[in-house]
């Protein structure tokens, strides 16, 4: 039935909208760290060498290419799944994955306090979608 | 304390917020009007990009995404993150007192949740310092640098 999509179909949309988030963000995260403080950047060398600095990272270009394929297998998900299942299911998954991505790769001090923040946020985007 | 955020700083944190859950919004009432896209059909996601609801989403995600990268230039990834949450409080909090829905109490029990969660990473540091990083960050600390 086109109307009513199986639960692998379902799952495996919203798991790889969040898995290519997760990428995506981690990457970019990465590419911003490298390149340094950009208010500083921009400082020095106006908004066009700030955004020239941005489009000429490796890394950068990674992650953008991973959001914007998030961007369309969003919109894909939404097209077969409800908002109110999509929007938190994906939410809560991206927050999981960056936090423990960004303590694998970013070497964050991912602490108690925002361990919690995680947690906290996961239940409370599931609660707001009631 | 180290690293403490200045008022631009804040500010950029505020777009995050705003334009993230606004623009998502935006994008899910112009797809609501182009209707269901299958494998077969993919040619209407090309038909979306001529939505108004789906363009101006798209122009406020363009500001969430500069914003954001600002934002990650100077924090962790897990410091920004509940900025992007708050966002969905922002939404919910509109709809109640400016379109006057109901708010159930899983919603507010939800809202309640990611204020704390915004609150227990706001009073942490913003950024974990590198060994390699050190020495660059305290020359920016002293002013040196600007």
């Amino acid at each position: 039935m086109m109307n009513a999509p199986t639960a692998l179909r379902t799952w495996s949309a919203i798991g790889g909208v969040a898995a290519l988030a997760v990428v995506g963000e981690v990457t970019i995260a990465a590419a911003m760290r490298k390149l340094g403080d950009l208010d500083i950047i921009r400082e020095r060398s106006g908004l066009p060498g700030a955004i020239r600095a941005v489009l000429s990272s490796p890394l950068f270009l990674v992650g953008a290419l991973c959001m914007a394929l998030n961007f369309f297998a969003m919109l894909y998900a939404l097209s077969i799944v409800d908002l109110s299942l999509a929007a938190p299911a994906t939410a809560s998954l991206t927050y999981i994955g960056n936090a423990v991505a960004a303590k694998l790769f970013l070497h964050e001090n991912v602490d108690s306090r925002r361990w919690l923040a995680v947690l906290f946020v996961c239940v409370g985007v599931v609660l707001l979608s009631h | 304390m180290k690293h403490r955020l200045k008022a631009s700083q804040y500010a950029i944190l505020v777009a995050v917020m705003l334009t993230a859950s606004i623009g998502d919004t935006l994008l899910s009432r112009g797809m609501a009007q182009v209707g269901s896209v299958d494998l077969q059909h993919l040619g209407l996601l090309w038909q979306a990009l001529f939505n108004p609801y789906i363009i101006s989403g798209i122009v406020l995600l363009i500001g969430f995404f500069a914003s954001y990268m600002t934002a990650l230039s100077w924090a962790d990834l897990t410091f920004v993150m509940p900025a992007t949450a708050f966002g969905y409080v922002v939404i919910a909090l509109l709809s109640r007192f400016w379109l006057h829905e109901h708010l159930s109490i899983y919603r507010w029990t939800g809202i309640a949740l990611i204020v704390c969660a915004v609150g227990f990473v706001a009073g942490g540091p913003s950024r974990t310092e590198h060994e390699s990083e050190n020495s660059e960050l305290d020359l920016m600390d002293s002013g040196v640098g600007r």
